[in-house]
């Protein structure tokens, strides 16, 4: 949720406190056990919002790059935020602040599942999470539709449907996908950008 | 469970090689990994995989950590370190030096268009990925309806996302689903 911080955070000067190499450590941990269902909302709060460390537009940079990038873009982000404070050690930081403690819990309940998948009762359990799991999946997905539902641009919408044909129903190769898809995308933009301009 | 050195340098290669692919983030990349672990390798069943996600899902943290599940259930914790590492790590330095580099040259036509170009391949990856999972996870008229309903709740409300997970999760202990 992108929602502008109130006037009052933007005109206040931008003396963000250097935060240290354990100050790092502790934020991206407490933001990553906090983040049942997406880190990036606590991630924002956090950091905007709380420890005043980014502006709002900072922020959106930043998280905007770390989006068209490969990898998990929260991971990415954790990268990216500690490097600009504290360089590479910043970026180990935050990164291990990030991962750790969640990495900890998930691998506990790994090794729960491997002994007790068996169980009728969680195997039941978990049959219902997975549903509801899959349920917020796509209505994230809906929601980042949006804004591309509204523009009603033809190109952009018809690459959409195409990847999810190919990858999704035909189950096409990741990779092969993308080498396609992308250069199309990027040409297909550079044209209706000329389009709209002139 | 004794894995050799080849397991652990293929899940290295397989998710390292993933990550760097992972363009939209790691959920875009659902259908690949289920494709690698399930239909490829078979390091799982389709039923197991759909579990690795609902734990995933359901714990806190970022959601690329299926990857560490998917590796703790190929290879012990050895394999869910590599994998995890394999999966964060060469995307990772990646986003350092790139970032960098962003930060110190300022705005410009191409990297704002490029960036643009991104979005409808991101999102049509995301739609497969939910699409796959659908179809792995919903074998049920009550499930499909679980799934529906969370969709309604979530993007009709501001409901926060553990309610549903819980719902989802009696409802399904209770053997409704």
């Amino acid at each position: 949720m992108n929602q502008h911080a109130p006037p009052s955070d933007s005109a206040r000067d931008p003396v963000p406190e250097q935060p240290g190499l354990f100050e790092l450590f502790f934020a991206f941990s407490k933001m990553s056990l906090a983040g049942f269902g997406g880190v990036l909302v606590w991630a924002r709060r956090a950091i905007v919002e709380q420890r005043r460390w980014m502006t709002p537009d900072e922020f959106n940079e930043a998280f905007a790059l770390c989006h068209l990038l490969p990898g998990a873009n929260i991971v990415n982000l954790s990268i990216v935020f500690g490097g600009r404070f504290r360089g590479i050690p910043g970026s180990l930081a935050a990164f291990f602040g990030l991962l750790l403690p969640p990495t900890l819990i998930v691998t506990t309940l790994g090794i729960l599942y491997a002994h007790f998948g068996d169980l009728p009762g969680l195997q039941r359990t978990l049959n219902g999470i997975a549903c509801a799991a899959v349920g917020l999946f796509l209505a994230v997905t809906l929601r980042m539709m949006g804004p591309l539902v509204r523009r009603k641009n033809p190109v952009e919408i018809g690459l959409m449907v195409a990847v999810f044909v190919a990858v999704g129903i035909a189950r096409a190769p990741l990779v092969a996908v993308l080498l396609i898809a992308l250069p199309l995308s990027i040409v297909a933009t550079y044209l209706w950008r000329k389009r709209v301009a002139a | 469970m004794n894995p050799g050195l080849g397991t652990y340098l293929n899940l290295l290669w397989t998710f390292g090689l993933m990550s760097l692919l992972a363009v939209g983030g790691a959920n875009a990349t659902i259908p690949e990994m289920q494709r690698v672990a399930v239909d490829v390798n078979h390091w799982l069943t389709n039923a197991q995989f759909a579990d690795m996600f609902a734990i995933a899902q359901f714990s806190p943290g970022p959601n690329v950590l299926i990857v560490t599940l998917i590796g703790y259930q190929v290879a012990g914790l050895t394999g869910a370190a590599v994998t995890t590492f394999a999966m964060c790590g060469p995307a990772g330095v990646l986003a350092y030096f790139v970032a960098n580099f962003f930060h110190r040259s300022s705005h410009s036509f191409w990297p704002s268009l490029i960036q643009a170009s991104f979005v409808p391949v991101s999102i049509g990856l995301m739609a497969a990925g939910g699409y796959v999972l659908a179809v792995t996870v919903d074998n049920s008229l009550a499930a499909v309806l679980v799934t529906l309903a969370t969709v309604l709740v979530t993007v009709g409300t501001r409901i926060n996302p553990l309610w549903p997970l819980v719902a989802g999760g009696v409802l399904g202990f209770m053997g409704f689903v």
